[in-house]
């Protein structure tokens, strides 16, 4: 008798637990991958497909299934970094050469306005309309280089973003002593 | 009058060092071999220059028109000519370039037209209005914009006026001479703000060294018969800090990610007062400030100084020793060693000390930090330094946040205590800007993203759009020729006279298509058409529309080409006609 009501408490209790579950795991589904979402919130969204992804989205999916990390080179080594430190992998070189930021400049004296570049640019960061002079929309230009190629008349150019008041940084604080050091050296 | 004052936890008591200018009354610095005003002097938007190379300008006259609410106006300080405007160094501690006007004085001085504001029949707005064409900015050191601060909460009622004369940092004694010399303007000043603000109290906080500044404020205040208190607060660095200042006298504690006017208090600088009054009621803009100079020099005094002039012309005045090698802007606690000297002064500029190494002493190197808490005892912000330098060094810039390093007020009490000398405020100035950087990526990396998915979704909708026409368009079609096709077999023969007569039977023939399969009928329809067309053009082959014309017709065929021949005369090109005219 006493085994049999054990049994039933149990399976009572297995029941009303199962249920809990279930519901919970209705409820409170996750729509879609998490881990996506914080691969690609880590990613520049330059959208310039270096990585050999067409943006940035399918490639934090592309790192989500598994590829390397160190295919982004606008992320640079931080960005690789912190990438290795969300997946627990290792820290890997960046594959191409890290590059200052830039953007894009049109000469605008030389643009035909074949609107080519327009429809390549990933961010809609470029104005102009066919036979109008375009131009580049500074801020929000990306410095993805996907406008260089379209462009039958050549002028477009990259130029590193220069240093200014409004984005200028304090550095680092210098450990004296390896100043003074290197002074007595030189 | 017995107050019960607070106190603010922490603070430090560094050699005031400000005798030394204080003997001597304000003189007026000579106005100097060209000025160089840079356009974006204050929090807030830059400045447009709104004169170019050669214009003249007199004293006063706008050269920079402010750009947005939060943003004051920039005056020519003396008469001259615009050399360019251009981007000269700042006074900054990145040495980097900014926008200036160049001005080459004419040594007359002659200001512009101005009158003084009608403030007696000027509604609030138009003050504050004025306040900001008149490019007054918070001359304590943070430069925001004073009429951004006179606007009354809607949902605080303001409790109190605090009006800053502490002056705490060390060697400067510019707000001092002011109070002494000309505290009725400052007074008339505050009462503009206590007009706007409509406080229940107005404080007036002076540190207790500053004894002659509180007395005459006090002589002001009672011969204006203003109900305004004048307070001397203990000396003790940084109560000049407004929340600081603020606490000690009103006992409110700003919490961390609120302004004071959520407690109903605002505050506002001596010197601040002193233009406010300045521009209402001489209508004289912003051009000139009192500047103390002092430090390794003989004859430490206070100016009153031209905006945008040379920090090393200035200098002069003050005849440095030979052994200067720097000038500091600001206190030697949270000024900065200028990148080059001649940088111009700005609104900012409140002090100049020449520095060597007398008085500066090159500072040991840093050692480990050892944790000893004196860092945390210092802090007027009660935070905790030692704990962010470790974060900030280590970069790990989250933890700092979690540590409040945005309450920061950098005022470099934890450096001045800290026994390992481990230069504290750079760590954490490091690393706010660093966090701002990610801040700017972040929005960017967000503002991409979006603009990227927008693409997407309009290329998308641009495909399926035109697709929709193509497919409309191929319908139309269709139906068009079914309509026709049907047209023709209504009219049983293929009519000969041409387009026109397939109009007329056209409505006659459309219930064909509707009442049969329409699919079916219309591709028949579509061979039919084709049929009769390839059949009517054969019939076609020459014009037809030119015989069996009537006289009328042939009259009016004739007169049209008369008139174009007459055409081609006047007009004087008649070469292709003129060759037809001949055959």
């Amino acid at each position: 008798m006493e085994i049999v009501l054990a049994i039933a408490i149990m399976a009572l209790g297995a029941v009303v637990l199962g249920a809990a579950l279930g519901f919970a795991s209705i409820k409170f589904k996750v729509e879609g991958d998490p881990l996506i979402e914080k691969i690609e919130a880590i990613l520049p969204q330059t959208q310039c497909g270096q990585c050999g992804y067409p943006g940035c989205k399918p490639y934090a999916e592309a790192i989500a299934n598994g590829d390397e990390i160190n295919k982004c080179p606008p992320g640079g080594t931080e960005g690789v970094q912190r990438l290795a430190d969300l997946l627990g992998r290792e820290v890997k070189p960046l594959n191409a050469e890290e590059k200052p930021k830039q953007i894009a400049i049109i000469d605008e004296q030389t643009c035909i306005g074949c609107t080519l570049c327009i429809q390549a640019c990933p961010v809609d960061a470029i104005v102009g309309a066919a036979k109008q002079m375009h131009t580049i929309v500074a801020p929000l230009c990306t410095g993805c280089e996907l406008c260089l190629p379209p462009c039958p008349v050549e002028c477009i150019r990259m130029e590193p973003i220069a240093e200014n008041i409004d984005n200028w940084k304090w550095k680092y604080p210098v450990v004296e002593i390896k100043a003074a050091a290197l002074k007595e050296a030189a | 009058m017995l107050m019960n004052l607070f106190k603010f936890k922490g603070g430090v008591k560094p050699p005031t060092n400000k005798t030394q200018s204080v003997t001597l009354p304000i003189a007026v610095a000579p106005i100097p071999s060209r000025l160089v005003v840079p356009l974006h002097q204050s929090i807030g938007g830059t400045p447009r220059p709104v004169v170019q190379a050669g214009d003249q300008v007199l004293k006063g006259q706008l050269i920079g028109e402010a750009d947005g609410w939060i943003s004051a106006a920039i005056h020519a300080p003396t008469s001259g000519t615009v050399v360019e405007v251009a981007m000269h160094v700042q006074p900054h501690p990145s040495g980097l370039d900014a926008m200036c006007v160049v001005i080459a004085p004419d040594g007359r001085d002659e200001w512009i037209a101005h009158q003084p504001f009608d403030y007696a029949n000027a509604a609030p707005e138009a003050v504050r209005e004025y306040l900001q064409q008149s490019g007054v900015v918070g001359l304590g050191g943070a430069v925001f914009p004073t009429h951004g601060k006179l606007t009354p909460s809607k949902t605080v009622p303001m409790e109190e006026l605090v009006i800053n004369g502490a002056e705490c940092e060390p060697f400067i004694t510019c707000d001092d001479l002011l109070m002494r010399e000309r505290a009725e303007e400052v007074v008339r000043g505050i009462g503009i703000f206590r007009d706007l603000l409509q406080p229940k109290k107005v404080l007036i906080g002076i540190e207790d060294n500053k004894p002659e500044a509180a007395a005459a404020m006090r002589a002001a205040v009672d011969a204006l018969g203003e109900p305004f208190s004048v307070i001397q607060v203990p000396t003790l660095y940084p109560a000049g800090g407004a929340k600081q200042l603020i606490r000690v006298l009103t006992g409110k504690e700003v919490p961390a990610a609120k302004r004071s006017t959520d407690l109903g208090v605002q505050c506002f600088n001596v010197a601040t007062a002193y233009t406010a009054w300045r521009a209402i009621s001489h209508g004289e803009p912003v051009v000139s400030r009192l500047v103390t100079v002092t430090g390794n020099v003989h004859a430490p005094r206070n100016y009153e100084v031209l905006i945008g002039t040379p920090m090393d012309e200035l200098l002069q005045l003050a005849t440095p020793h030979p052994d200067t090698d720097g000038i500091i802007m600001g206190g030697p606690m949270m000024g900065f060693l200028v990148p080059d000297r001649q940088v111009p002064v700005i609104k900012a500029t409140n002090c100049l000390i020449a520095h060597d190494d007398r008085l500066f002493p090159p500072k040991p190197p840093e050692m480990p930090c050892i944790r000893c808490g004196s860092c945390a005892q210092a802090c007027p912000h009660e935070l905790q330094p030692f704990e962010m330098y470790w974060f900030s060094r280590a970069k790990n810039f989250g933890k700092t946040q979690e540590y409040h390093i945005f309450d920061c007020i950098e005022c470099g009490c934890c450096s001045f205590v800290c026994p390992s000398r481990i230069p504290l405020v750079q760590y954490f100035r490091f690393a706010k800007s660093e966090i701002w950087a990610r801040e700017r990526e972040k929005n960017a990396a967000d503002g991409a993203k979006t603009r990227f998915e927008f693409k997407q979704v309009r290329e998308e909708r641009e495909k399926a759009e035109k697709a929709e026409k193509l497919a409309k368009a191929a319908a139309a079609q269709a139906a068009k020729k079914a309509a026709e096709a049907a047209a023709a077999a209504a009219a049983g023969e293929p009519v000969a006279e041409g387009a026109a007569a397939v109009e007329p039977v056209a409505p006659e023939a459309t219930p064909v298509p509707v009442a049969v399969d329409p699919e079916k009928a219309a591709k028949m329809a579509t061979i039919q058409a084709a049929m009769e067309r390839a059949k009517a053009q054969r019939e076609a082959a020459q014009p037809k529309n030119t015989e069996a014309l009537k006289a009328t017709q042939q009259k009016e065929i004739d007169e049209i080409e008369a008139r174009r021949q007459a055409a081609h005369l006047t007009e004087a090109t008649p070469a292709a006609p003129a060759g037809e005219k001949t055959e």
